[in-house]
């Protein structure tokens, strides 16, 4: 470390170094503040924001199904129920798929071929959500229109019980075709938290299991996924978070009505969905402004919690 | 010795069931193994299928006019000029307004407060705000900037990028001075630096290259961002470097164009969002490959 060496030296009288150090100490606690008065300043903004909307509508707002700005009368009930079951379908989808992800890297793969196909995963996440918009609008859409959805309805739309989720007509857009965009998009981060967690199994508990004969598979279910369970937990936790507020693939995908059908090849919305689309036509101070920020409150709180879980699962285990 | 006197369970004593076991469990471990890789390289072949898409329908739609041309009415061979221009001032101003605030978190996370309760509480926030919804925080910097002072304005986009920047420098500022060694910190306070100086001279100059990764990853991710900035700087179909002003940006406009249904705007979505991929993943490439290994 040359640099260190050459650490230009003046002796300052001792006051002026404790006054730089004092100086120093607040503006970097200040930073740390700030950072505290932010989230409040977001979560006080939107909630007050949002209040006419909650004085007018009432605990209600939350199930009401409307959204009629020509009555002025706003609910939250379409866009929530979209929200939960775009993210909830998304993570169904995206789990196994991480999953496997992270245990080819982290187990399967040769070693000089991990760290190439982990950086092309992890590409996967930094790829804007606006590409994925565009990306499922024309790639994904069409082929869900023509063959996957009508293939859906022919195999299991004559089921009892289930099979009114895949009925229909195929327009490609809908719950099913978000919840897939929003699952790629949230695979790669599902797989970079699994492999990350993965890869603190200590070495010696893998090779007592193989020393006994364990195959890889019987290494990763009975040692590593019970060694890691609550960080895989909290690495889906973040994933569910993500897919909560995505907003710009999902608003081209999803068909944008406020409307609850019982297929999932129906249109929908959600709430990052509604914002984003009913935002530039709202004006300021009307109550449709108030009820999207009151939509953005109810977001806010929804991630908030989830991210929280989240992070209490991935902190890490105290040796 | 024979191989059923060693055998601690009972089952495997019969040769025949023995193998029938093993195989299959191989047989199982062999289904598994396949399966991952079918999921690794599904996951390659989306990303394969995302640049081949930009690339096919982006390259033909790239021309000299899309960066010497703002944007036009459809029809008029418009370009993209103002939306690029627009989008390297806010993500830089965005930066620069976050990056000073992050680095501060960080060092405060990391030099003063490690097991705090203060501490601890920043730490936990800040992770929750690397992963809350970016809408949101555009509808939080609508409420106090946008509203209040009665327009869009550049600013307000640019405040809402800076804020998404923060968690990000904060997280590896922090990662990156925890792995400096306390060594290197006594041995200054040996000679007589203070604290700050320390920090300064010392630890910001043995992270330098973790700190520059995660500044290049936070202008990577904010510069992709399209929903804060819709309820922030708007866009602006015009020429217009005024931060008071709606101000343009090329995600937003690839959301405009995108969505409509004017061919030619359709193309230099595609256009936009090739240069914008490429500008990203090119980004993160070099945060990764050229410094990661150094850090």
């Amino acid at each position: 470390m040359s640099d260190v060496a050459v650490l230009p030296f003046r002796p300052a009288s001792r006051r002026a170094a404790a006054f730089g150090d004092r100086l120093f100490a607040f503006l970097a606690m200040s930073a740390g503040v700030l950072v505290l008065v932010l989230l409040g300043a977001i979560i006080v903004s939107l909630f007050i924001g949002g209040w006419p909307s909650f004085r007018a509508f009432g605990l209600p707002f939350l199930v009401n199904t409307d959204w009629d700005p020509v009555q002025n009368v706003f609910g939250a009930g379409v866009p929530v129920f979209g929200t939960l079951v775009t993210a909830v379908l998304a993570l169904l989808i995206a789990v196994p798929l991480a999953f496997g992800i992270a245990f080819y890297l982290t187990e399967i793969a040769p070693g000089w071929f991990r760290r190439p196909v982990g950086t092309a995963i992890e590409l996967l996440a930094a790829v804007p959500s606006i590409i994925y918009g565009m990306w499922g609008f024309f790639v994904i859409v069409p082929i869900m229109g023509d063959y996957v959805e009508p293939f859906l309805t022919d195999q299991l739309g004559d089921l009892p019980v289930i099979g009114g989720l895949f009925q229909g007509a195929p327009f490609g857009t809908g719950l099913l075709t978000a919840a897939l965009i929003l699952a790629v998009m949230i695979i790669p981060f599902i797989a970079a938290t699994m492999r990350d967690v993965f890869n603190t199994v200590p070495a010696v508990f893998k090779e007592s299991a193989y020393g006994v004969g364990c195959t890889t598979w019987e290494v990763m279910r009975s040692i590593v996924v019970p060694y890691t369970r609550a960080s895989v937990v909290g690495g889906i936790m973040l994933g569910l978070g993500r897919a909560l507020g995505e907003t710009m693939a999902v608003t081209f995908v999803i068909g944008n009505t406020n409307r609850i059908t019982t297929s999932l090849f129906g249109p929908g919305n959600t709430i990052a969905s509604i914002v984003a689309l009913e935002f530039p036509e709202s004006q300021a101070g009307s109550l449709k402004l108030s009820s999207l920020l009151a939509l953005g409150f109810i977001l806010f709180v929804i991630s908030f919690i989830v991210l929280a879980i989240s992070r209490l699962l991935l902190r890490p285990r105290s040796a | 010795m024979s191989a059923a006197a060693l055998s601690l369970t009972g089952p495997a004593r019969d040769a025949r069931v023995a193998g029938l076991l093993s195989r299959r469990r191989k047989l199982v471990d062999g289904l598994v193994k396949l399966l991952c890789i079918a999921a690794t390289a599904m996951g390659l072949a989306l990303l394969a299928s995302i640049l081949f898409t930009l690339l096919f329908r982006g390259v033909s739609a790239l021309g000299l006019h899309v960066f010497t041309d703002i944007t036009r009415p459809p029809g008029s061979n418009g370009g993209l000029l103002n939306a690029i221009v627009g989008s390297l001032v806010q993500t830089m101003v965005g930066a620069a307004i976050g990056t000073p605030i992050g680095l501060m978190v960080g060092t405060y996370l990391s030099e003063y407060a490690r097991t705090s309760a203060l501490g601890n509480a920043v730490r936990f926030v800040s992770d929750v705000l690397l992963s809350a919804p970016s809408i949101l925080i555009g509808l939080f910097v609508y409420t106090i900037l946008v509203e209040p002072f009665g327009g869009f304005s550049g600013i307000a986009g640019c405040v809402a990028l800076a804020v998404i920047v923060v968690p990000i420098v904060v997280r590896t500022t922090e990662d990156m001075l925890r792995l400096i060694p306390t060594e290197l910190r006594e041995a200054a306070v040996a000679v007589g630096a203070p604290k700050w100086r320390v920090i300064v001279l010392i630890c910001y100059r043995a992270a330098l290259d973790g700190i520059a990764t995660g500044v290049l990853l936070a202008v990577a991710r904010v510069a992709g961002e399209t929903a804060p900035l819709l309820f922030t700087s708007l866009g602006n179909l015009n020429w217009s470097l005024s931060m008071t002003q709606p101000m343009s940006s090329l995600p937003v406009t690839i959301y405009q164009y995108a969505g409509s249904a004017f061919d030619d705007w359709v193309d230099l979505a595609w256009a936009g969002a090739l240069l914008i991929t490429f500008g990203v993943l090119a980004l993160n490439i070099v945060a990764r490959v050229v410094l990661r290994p150094r850090a």
